[in-house]
């Protein structure tokens, strides 16, 4: 107990100042930024298990997250009948194609020694493949495309409850980790992190404007719920009877029976909303918890010891005889899957996939910073360094506004120099992270809740 | 007839952008090149650095514009752009006292030093942001086209007109001479052969006496010119927005690492790599071929490779491509 008081002291003064918001601004604000904690606590374990039990640096968050996403549109949207008709073929037979080639090449590469016909070989199946792939394909996606485009103009999804893309975006996002990590892993750290980023930035790419794939920048929007809809509630009996049941004593004041009665709606409204962002902590919830003990099971298992090893002395362990190669591709995938669950999850409490939104200052870079001020290789570090980032990223507005009020106070409301940095009480979110990730890295280099290894 | 119509359209449309942007990255990957050969680390923030030295361009350009200075034909930011590269100096110095140094003195491993940048791309962008904005600004003024479509067709007699504005001439140009001027500095001079040594090895630049702190000085100047400079032609010729100068480190790293990191002659070149790629692949060649192939041959098609929304994967394909078979970059870099 007492040498995890740090650990418990820290997230309670985390939920604390949740707490603080919910009463000080609202209580829907809170769970909001509680939801987003949440998630980001999610991303921030995939990236620990890669930086902070093996060392390896992935800048390709933002990659896993949108796939993640794509999955979700993909489980969750109803199919297209027409456009499957109209295209559905040509886009199945491509798919075919781009697996043929891909075989020829492994065919090719296993058959042939390593030689300069090999690679012309190789080189002229794959452009080849590709000029095929896009006579097929082209009219296919065009055919897509022109489905009534303002709403639909994809080939929608399989129809099934989005809580499944939270699984299937982890089989995306740890495929496209394999395939990456084949490619990328043997470069020295600081090139791999450039190679992530560039990765990801391809895979936003694709995501943006294959049209016919994820609607591109029309966004998909309306995606299925988890949890009931807010007009729905509004609606229900019991839900009502919950409401006034907990808003009792404040009703009880007023007397007038009209007043009364939109007093009560007022509560349900906001209470509906509060109860439909409680239904998603709790399904977060879960998968956090979830995922916190799996990996703090990995972190102490032998398994994790290897990891520690491999990411310590890379070739001592190699010469223990571990497949360093191996597990690094494991953990790549792994790490990344986690990211991809957090991504379906993301997608799943917004209701809409927005690939524009995709941009690595939030969704790479913000979640390093979450990993490296909570504490790397530490589960309960990272899922801190989640919170307190997050909590900081939304509040830091606020925050801002009340630094900005407070030390040009001498100034007259109108003059320019106020005016300009109230203005500009956005970005000094940038300015926090950045400052803040300094100090830490500086004066705290194992962030906030620093790795402990306990040696029995 | 048909055929110079055809040479001119490459010319309008590919020739002369990607000889621009190509410039305008060069000077980015340089910058990364530098930092990384003598300092040793992927500096993420070099987007924010350079739109940091453009906002002070910027700056002293609208100042001059007050007062009432011009250049006549040429845009004032050329007169600005020496006062912003003082203040860019400045702040380079500052981080590197404040931030990097620290780091440096302890032999932290290179990822460390990496992280620590993106805290000072964080910060920089926050500055940047806070006392310009991020919206998009123009701050060209002068004469735009050094020639103009409609002025080439009636002098020639074609059908395709060429234009050429003023900033890809002033681009070329400047990137062209400040860029001679670095590798006559690095190969010629003592300080510049310094530079390679301790770039080279360090352990052996020290046992010979070479001052690792005037190197390190001297790494951070030159790389203020270059961001400076780079970032300012970048924005005369488009427009200056924070968030695309943020997103342009991404084809400058793969600049930088196509022509191998550490080695800036590679980074140079490895810049008109880039945009070259990128524009010839995403170029649609339905016109060329109008011209070129006899009437009863026209493609159906627009000719295009790879449409437009590619631009950026392509340079990062193409970097890709290099990481797997030829880590080192097509010019010998550092071996990784």
């Amino acid at each position: 107990m007492r040498k995890n008081l740090n650990v418990i002291a820290a997230y309670s003064i985390m939920m604390g100042l949740i707490i603080l918001v919910g009463i000080f601004q609202s209580w829907n604000i809170a769970l909001s930024i509680f939801n987003l904690c949440l998630i980001s606590a999610v991303m921030t374990m995939g990236a620990n298990i890669q930086w902070g039990y093996a060392g390896l640096i992935n800048f390709g968050i933002m990659g896993y997250t949108a796939l993640g996403g794509l999955a979700a549109v993909l489980i969750s949207v109803n199919p297209v009948q027409e456009a499957w008709n109209a295209g559905g073929w040509n886009i199945l037979f491509s798919l075919f194609l781009i697996i043929g080639m891909v075989l020829a090449v492994r065919y090719v590469l296993k058959k042939y020694e390593k030689s300069k016909i090999r690679t012309y070989i190789i080189s002229t199946i794959i452009i080849l493949g590709i000029i095929i792939i896009r006579f097929v394909s082209e009219p296919g996606i065009e055919a897509i495309e022109e489905v009534d485009p303002a709403k639909t103009g994809f080939l929608g999804g399989l129809g099934l409850p989005i809580i499944f893309s939270w699984i299937v975006g982890a089989l995306f996002a740890g495929g496209l980790a394999f395939v990456i990590g084949k490619v990328a892993l043997g470069l020295r750290a600081d090139y791999l992190a450039i190679a992530t980023l560039l990765i990801s930035e391809i895979v936003i790419a694709i995501i943006k404007h294959e049209d016919w794939l994820t609607r591109g920048v029309k966004n998909v929007i309306g995606l299925k719920r988890p949890a009931p809809y807010e007009v729905n509630l509004q609606q229900t009996d019991w839900f009502i009877n919950l409401v006034e049941k907990f808003n009792f004593s404040k009703l009880n004041l007023i007397s007038d029976l009209a007043e009364r009665q939109a007093a009560l709606n007022q509560f349900v409204i906001e209470g509906s909303s509060v109860f439909v962002k409680l239904c998603y902590s709790g399904l977060f919830l879960i998968v956090v918890i979830i995922l916190l003990i799996l990996t703090q099971k990995a972190l102490y298992s032998p398994w994790g010891r290897m990891m520690r090893a491999i990411r310590d002395n890379e070739e001592a362990a190699n010469a223990m005889g571990k497949n360093v190669v191996k597990q690094h591709l494991l953990i790549f995938v792994l790490g990344s899957a986690i990211v991809g669950i957090a991504g379906a999850m993301l997608v799943t409490q917004d209701g809409l996939f927005t690939p524009g939104s995709y941009r690595p200052m939030r969704y790479t870079f913000l979640i390093w910073v979450m990993v490296i001020v909570g504490g790397s290789g530490n589960n309960f570090g990272a899922i801190l360094g989640g919170f307190v980032v997050w909590f900081l990223w939304i509040e830091a507005a606020p925050i801002g506004l009340y630094l900005v009020n407070l030390t040009t106070a001498g100034l007259d409301d109108t003059h320019a120099l106020k005016v300009h940095l109230i203005e500009s009480v956005p970005y000094f979110r940038f300015l926090m992270m950045g400052i803040g990730l300094l100090l830490i890295m500086r004066y705290r280099p194992k962030g906030i809740l620093p790795e402990k290894i306990e040696i029995k | 007839m048909d055929f110079l119509n055809a040479i001119i359209l490459l010319l309008n449309y590919i020739f002369v952008p990607a000889l621009a942007y190509g410039s305008q990255l060069a000077l980015g990957a340089i910058f990364v090149t530098l930092i990384y050969g003598i300092l040793r680390f992927a500096n993420f923030a070099t987007g924010d650095m350079m739109s940091f030295g453009t906002m002070f361009t910027i700056l002293f350009t609208w100042y001059f514009q007050s007062v009432g200075i011009s250049l006549g034909v040429l845009p004032t930011a050329l007169l600005a752009i020496p006062f912003a590269i003082i203040f860019m100096i400045g702040y380079m110095l500052l981080i590197d006292k404040f931030v990097f140094k620290y780091y440096r003195v302890n032999k932290s491993p290179p990822v460390q030093l990496a992280m620590v940048s993106i805290g000072v791309m964080f910060v920089t962008q926050a500055v940047v942001r806070i006392i310009i904005g991020p919206s998009d600004r123009r701050f060209f003024d002068g004469e735009k086209f050094l020639i103009k479509a409609g002025e080439f067709k009636e002098m020639t007699g074609l059908n395709e007109g060429l234009a050429i504005k003023s900033t890809q001439v002033i681009t070329i140009l400047v990137t062209l001479i400040l860029v001679s001027t670095l590798f006559w500095f690095l190969n010629k001079t003592k300080t510049g052969k310094s530079m390679r040594a301790y770039s080279d090895n360090e352990d052996l630049a020290l046992l010979s006496g070479i001052d690792p702190k005037r190197i390190v000085m001297i790494t951070w100047i030159i790389a203020g010119i270059l961001a400076t400079i780079g970032g300012a032609l970048y924005g005369l010729d488009k427009s200056f927005k924070p968030f695309t100068y943020f997103n342009n480190m991404l084809p400058i790293f793969a600049a930088a690492i196509v022509g191998g990191i550490g080695n800036p002659f590679g980074a140079f070149l490895g810049g008109y790599v880039i945009a070259f790629s990128e524009i010839l692949l995403t170029y649609a060649y339905r016109k060329f071929f109008m011209y070129v192939l006899p009437e009863s041959m026209e493609p159906g098609g627009l000719v295009q490779l790879l449409s437009t929304d590619y631009k950026f994967a392509v340079s990062f394909s193409i970097l890709v491509i290099v990481l797997l078979y030829r880590p080192s970059g097509i010019f010998k870099g550092k071996v990784l």
